[in-house]
């Protein structure tokens, strides 16, 4: 099984530094793709390779770069984001690459850059990431110092300079049109759509945003090529994927697999299976803003149109587990606390939905609930739905709630009629 | 334009491009709720509220949810606004907003026009299922304008979006997130910009509302309104006044798409309280020995004998006018007194001044913009004017203006122009050329491209060179400095490749020079062949129209009467102390007889009046007012005035049949004075007819001033009488003071409220417009007198002597005008007093090390025989060897400016 992605980081040991990386023939890519491929070429390979963007919504990275308009006025700025926000409740899965092979990343994003011929290029990362912050700030010195940024890269006439901008903080901020704004020292609020980043993007100009993982894939399909990437899963879509499982799993942790393993396999071989005592009753499968997948789905296979039929979405492919002696009540409430707090405060179902939610939540929890709670939850999650709000926060946080009043319904009555959580 | 074929439930309409489905809607007269979309703010998308249905095509029996605010109509547009899910969805907005929104509607200053009781009715959300507590805030002390009651907040985000986007302003923000978002300063204090009243306008809801009402709060219902016109500068923003109990509760802005568009500036909304103040004339006083300082009060019986003796045929009567009476009462004085005794109360400076604009622009060629074209605009040079103390609506005009080139770079990319947020984050920073010559640095420096801070003179002579680089012809102006030629150029280039270039100017620095080179300008660019307009601020709110009458400037009275004596000399709504010195009104008080004041306001002057009468205000008399544009505009009577009070021509009225008793024709009302004003000056011809007359009626009715839900008709006066009063006539108009007559639609100048069948907030506003953002239905009020001329040839005004010595213990004084303050009236009303700084110098630190004071301190200013007890105000973009004096503060004394001044330690 090949592992693009994580083969050179060894979880524990220090990351992949300048030297080791050009040993391993780092920047080759870079190099080839400088100096025999035109960028519309480069864009015409990542679309042939398929691959999806990493950071939940799965949109096609060569279609988005095809967005870019490249016959316009020279002198306009174009700008690449690398989207580093990585604060989906449950995932872990950028910090592992920026924190183990931050180099494959920057080797991504200047031929990326190149291909969309941005001349500057921002990493947006996470407030909490300081190891990763002072890595990728040493990485992108060293790269410097090599040539691989700044002026003239390589000889290739081609200019770029990388910057890492540390995020202060909101969940808000992974949105990419959020991000922007705030990349811009904005309040962090997602803009309308249209017009798209491509179109207008960071400072008003051609912006492509995509996510660390995503970004770090682009210098291996230079190399392999499409076709290659297309035989790394099981599924047609093409590529690993890193997934992760946290929760009351025996070996919690993050791999990276072929799209398309079964949810079963990730479970069982990968996190070795529950912790003895414990039984698996659901798990949102890519992050707290996706639906909840039961024991019925183990078989489905983790791919984004697969986890799509059968209900739920793919999203970052880092599953929470939610087990037995877990209250079900509590854990959606935990979730849309979080969702509550994290509103940008924008739009109203999201604004005075969320809250809403969170307080009947509570209430039940607390066995002071009411029947009819039940309703206006539903009522609440179908209200922040999708079209509905004005970006996908509200519809995200409707996801857990939805399916989890509709899988655990049981659960919620009793609370209500025993006028306590049974957990407690 | 080709129009588009949409529909809308079923049904087929063909509409404009390129707007969006909800204003669309809503000027097809089809409901759709909103919040946060404004006409002037454009669409965000943030409320949720207008969502409808889209359909993709007619087999498409689904549909999804769009927000129609960001819906584009194009050519086949499907869409159903009655759709059953799109109905629950709004009304789910509603619920989920009023989940936290206080139920204190009873006692809401909002209550009654409030857009959230409209929306709520509107979408039917009727029943709480909410049942945790409210979220609460803090208020905040916005100042003397603005209450602050944030727990009713329902975050549309119109406050920030107008305060900060619209107006500029800094200290208004949203702070916080999620739901608990604040809408507010960063501390409590009085909120800066000087358009934060439109914040009650703005505000869907009653976070935001009317301090000043506050103080005399009426139910919105109950008041009593009439259409009128600001009185506090010259441009002329349309209002509506609104009366309880005979005093003036309010002001707020009456839409005029040439004008003032929804806004006003603070100045104009809340100056209105002279109108009430206890300092008010109401009866007609008598001094019955000279220079006594006792008065009394002249019965009404004893009017004939009093006004016999002043006004008989064999008097030699004097005339004084003014710019701040209506054109009928000046009129009124000019043909008692004739044209030759008939001065115009302004300075000879301010009057020559006014002159040369208005004589300019009656024989130019050029228009005059209104503020709606100055939005327009794509390139700008303000020459010499400090707009947002003099003209603050212009100064937020060019806000609007220097953003077209963004709507040009949107339109490129497909990006929609009432798509606020992508407009902005597209343009950036990339403005139309802006250029401001000015004294000192204001706040539109932020969007000037470049701004030049020189004297007065070295102001003009940018001003010359710039339409000397633009024509050969225009006099030469020699210049030493090497930066002001380049400035030239660059004005010159940018006004010469700009399609609608704009010069905006004024007299406020009480330099003719100025005035001459922005007129030279325009002159050189039309010559040019450019289609320029010309914007000069005049002083008052009818600067223009008494320009456009006969007669002198007031000092001619004074050399007129140096050897003979005036009989009676009549003085109209005038403050001649603010007008000329001291010593020059007071030789002209010794050389008069009889001295008679009409005015609203016990000043220095009606301390003067051996016969003193109330003159009605705006407020309570009807009356035409000309913008500085040349716009003619009629304002209503809101309150009805009682016992003594009657409007300045009606007095004059009076005296005109004791002077002549053969005359035969009675301006029995205001249209008869209209009619002769327009007869007997070519100038106000058009007068006559731009606004229905007195006896006009729609299905039999007046135009009631009041809403049908008025309350309180019968037992109002209950206290004095418990009969009905006779209701009030108001001859001079078709407006009546009742509930009893028509409502809706009235012709666009008659408009005293808006409502329409469930809009009771401000928003009934889009009934009474072709569109939103549009004009007025009917065409927007107001005649302009003043046209170009097809084939005006101009002349060039030859610069004189530019050349200004300065000495190093004496400074050259220039006016420095403010918007709370400088303006006679609106300085009286009591929350703007609490805006008027004391009076106060600026200048450079170095100029302030010569004379060793230090910010803030006081010092001595020695001007023109007066001395002036002054705070220094250290501002160094004003240049050495001038400062700049606080100018027509209450309590200072007329300071013909620029002087020189020598300052001295305190």
């Amino acid at each position: 099984m090949e592992r693009p992605l994580t083969k050179h980081i060894k979880p524990g040991s220090v990351s992949l530094n300048m030297k080791d990386y050009i040993q391993l023939g780092g920047y080759g890519n870079l190099q080839k793709a400088l100096k025999n491929i035109a960028p519309a070429e480069v864009t015409a390979l990542v679309k042939a390779s398929n691959l999806l963007g990493r950071g939940g919504a799965g949109f096609p990275t060569g279609v988005k770069w095809s967005l870019i308009p490249m016959d316009g006025d020279k002198s306009t700025p174009k700008y690449l984001v690398c989207n580093a926000d990585e604060m989906e409740p449950g995932t872990f899965k950028d910090r592992y690459l920026l924190e183990g092979n931050p180099h494959q990343l920057i080797e991504g994003m200047i031929i990326s850059a190149y291909a969309i011929q941005a001349g500057k290029a921002y990493i947006f990362l996470r407030w909490a990431y300081k190891k990763a912050e002072k890595i990728l700030r040493e990485a992108i010195a060293d790269a410097y110092k090599s040539g691989y940024l700044g002026k003239n890269i390589l000889g290739s006439g081609f200019n770029l300079d990388l910057y890492v901008h540390s995020s202060a903080g909101r969940y808000m901020c992974g949105e990419e049109t959020a991000l922007l704004n705030s990349l811009e020292g904005k309040r962090a609020m997602p803009r309308t759509k249209p017009p798209f980043p491509a179109i207008s993007g960071l400072f008003g100009r051609p912006t492509v945003v995509n996510n660390v993982e995503t970004l770090s894939w682009i210098s291996h399909i230079v190399e392999h090529g499409a076709e290659w990437f297309k035989g790394l899963s099981l599924t047609p879509t093409g590529g690993t994927k890193l997934f992760g499982v946290s929760g009351r799993v025996k070996n919690p942790g993050t791999w990276e697999l072929p799209l398309g393993i079964s949810m079963r396999e990730l479970l069982e071989e990968h996190a070795g299976g529950m912790t003895p005592g414990h039984k698996f009753r659901g798990a949102l499968p890519g992050g707290a803003s996706t639906d909840f997948l039961i024991e019925d789905h183990l078989d489905v296979k983790l791919d984004f149109s697969t986890v799509a039929a059968a209900g739920s979405r793919l999203g970052t492919g880092t599953m929470i587990v939610l087990d037995d002696k877990t209250c079900p009540v509590a854990f959606i409430h935990n979730v849309e606390k979080f969702f509550a707090l994290e509103s940008c405060g924008w739009c109203t179902p999201c604004r005075e939905g969320l809250p809403w939610v969170e307080k009947m939540l509570a209430s039940i929890e607390e066995g002071t609930g009411k029947m009819e709670y039940l309703d206006l939850l539903n009522f609440n999650a179908k209200f922040m739905g999708p079209g509905n709000t004005f970006c996908a926060h509200a519809p995200g946080a409707a996801e857990p709630l939805q399916s989890g009043l509709k899988y655990f319904h049981d659960d919620f009555v009793k609370h209500i009629t025993d006028k306590k959580c049974p957990w407690r | 334009m080709s129009m588009v074929k949409i529909t809308i439930d079923g049904k087929q309409y063909e509409v404009k491009p390129g707007k969006n489905l909800l204003e669309t809607c809503l000027s097809l007269g089809i409901d759709i709720p909103h919040f946060c979309f404004h006409p002037a703010l454009g669409s965000v998308g943030a409320c949720r509220l207008c969502a409808v249905k889209k359909f993709r095509d007619k087999d498409d029996t689904r549909g999804r949810i769009v927000m129609s605010c960001m819906e584009p109509v194009t050519e086949g547009l499907i869409v159903s606004v009655e759709d059953s899910e799109a109905r629950a969805f709004r009304t789910s907005v509603l619920e989920s907003l009023m989940t936290n929104h206080p139920h204190d509607c009873p006692v809401c200053d909002e209550g009654g026009e409030c857009h959230l009781q409209d929306m709520t009715v509107m979408t039917g959300h009727n029943y709480r299922r909410f049942d945790f507590p409210k979220r609460t805030y803090n208020n905040q002390d916005l100042g003397p304008f603005i209450s602050h009651e944030m727990n009713r907040c329902i975050q549309c985000y119109r406050c920030v979006r107008f305060y900060r986007d619209y107006a500029g302003g800094r200290d208004l923000n949203v702070y916080a997130s999620r739901n608990h978002v604040y809408f507010g300063r960063y501390e409590d204090g009085t909120l800066e910009n000087e358009f934060s009243g439109n914040l009650v306008e703005v505000c869907p809801t009653g976070v935001f509302t009317d301090k000043t009402l506050k103080n005399h709060f009426t139910r919105k219902w109950d008041l009593s309104n009439a259409p009128s016109v600001c009185v506090h500068c010259s441009l002329g923003c349309n209002t509506i006044a609104s009366e309880r109990y005979g005093s003036l509760r309010r002001i707020m802005s009456r839409y005029n798409g040439a004008v003032n568009g929804y806004f006003l500036c603070d100045r104009g909304r809340f100056g209105y309280e002279f109108v009430n103040d206890e300092k008010r004339i109401k009866t007609v006083q008598i001094r019955l020995h000279k220079n006594d300082i006792k008065v009394e009060q002249v019965e009404n019986s004893q009017f004939s004998s009093t006004f016999d003796k002043l006004f008989s045929k064999d008097k030699f009567i004097y005339g004084i006018g003014s710019p701040r009476a209506s054109v009928e009462s000046n009129f009124a004085l000019m043909s008692l007194v004739g044209k030759e005794n008939f001065f115009h109360g302004i300075s000879q400076k301010e009057y020559s001044l006014t002159k040369t604009i208005s004589e300019y622009l009656l024989q130019s060629g050029i228009r005059t913009p209104s503020l709606k074209q100055v939005e327009k605009a794509d390139a700008i040079l303000v020459l010499g004017e400090d707009l947002i103390n003099t003209a603050p609506m212009i100064a937020l005009a060019l806000r609007q203006a220097v953003r077209n080139i963004s709507y040009n770079e949107a339109s490129e990319k497909g990006i929609p122009v009432w798509n606020d947020a992508p407009v902005r984050e597209l343009a950036q920073d990339k403005k139309n050329p802006l250029f401001i010559a000015t004294l000192f640095s204001d706040s539109l420096d932020e969007i000037a491209e470049e701004f030049f801070r020189s004297s007065p003179k070295e102001i003009a002579k940018l001003g010359f060179a710039v339409a000397k680089v633009l024509d050969d012809k225009a006099p030469d102006v020699k210049i030493e400095n090497s930066y002001l030629t380049r400035i030239a150029g660059e004005i010159a280039h940018s006004l010469k490749n700009a399609s609608h270039p704009l010069i905006i100017s004024g007299i406020s620095y009480g330099d003719e020079s100025i005035v001459h080179a922005a007129l030279n300008i325009a002159t050189a660019l039309r010559s040019a062949g450019s289609n320029v307009m010309l914007n000069m601020v005049l002083p008052e709110s009818n600067s223009m129209g008494l320009s456009l009458l006969p007669g002198k400037p007031l000092e001619n009275a004074l050399v007129s009467v140096e050897d003979k004596e005036i009989d009676t000399l009549i003085i109209l709504e005038n403050d001649l102390y603010r007008r000329i010195s001291e010593d020059s009104v007071n030789t002209l008080f010794k050389k008069s007889r009889q001295i008679l004041v009409l005015d609203h306001l016990v000043n220095k002057t009606t301390q003067k009046a051996d016969l003193l009468l109330p003159a009605a205000t705006f407020a309570g008399s009807e009356g035409t007012l000309v913008n500085n544009e040349g716009r003619a505009q009629r304002y209503y009577k809101a309150i009805d005035i009682k016992d003594q009070l009657k409007e300045s021509w009606r007095w004059i009225d009076e005296f005109i049949k004791i002077r002549n008793e053969s005359q035969t024709v009675r301006w029995n009302r205001l249209d008869d004075i209209v009619e002769s004003l327009s007869d007997e000056l070519a100038v106000f011809s058009k007068l006559k007819k731009y606004t229905p007359d007195a006896d006009f009626r729609m299905l039999n009715a007046k135009i009631s001033r009041q809403t049908i839900r008025y309350s309180g008709r019968t037992a109002m006066n209950a206290n004095i009488a418990v009969s009905e009063p006779e209701l009030s006539q108001d001859r001079d108009s078709p407006l009546t003071f009742s509930m009893e007559g028509q409502q809706e639609n009235p012709p666009s100048s008659l408009v005293p409220f808006y409502w329409t069948p469930g809009w009771n907030s401000v928003q009934a506003m889009y009934n009474y417009l072709d569109e939103p953002d549009g004009s007025m239905k009917g065409g927007d009020p107001g005649i302009r007198l003043i046209e170009p001329v097809e084939g005006a040839k101009n002349s060039y005004f030859s610069p004189g002597s530019l050349d200004v010595e300065t000495k190093e213990d004496k400074w050259i004084i220039v006016p420095v005008y403010q918007i709370f303050g400088s303006d006679e009236l609106s300085s009286v009303s009591s929350s703007v007093m609490q805006r008027i700084d004391e009076p106060f110098v600026i200048m450079n630190q170095a100029d302030a090390d010569i004379i060793s004071a230090a910010d803030g301190e006081y010092s001595q200013l020695e001007i023109l025989q007066n001395k002036l007890k002054v705070k220094i105000k250290i501002d160094n973009s004003i240049v050495a060897g001038f400062a700049g004096l606080s100018a027509n503060l209450p309590g200072m004394p007329f300071v013909n400016m620029p002087c020189k001044g020598k300052f001295h330690k305190l």
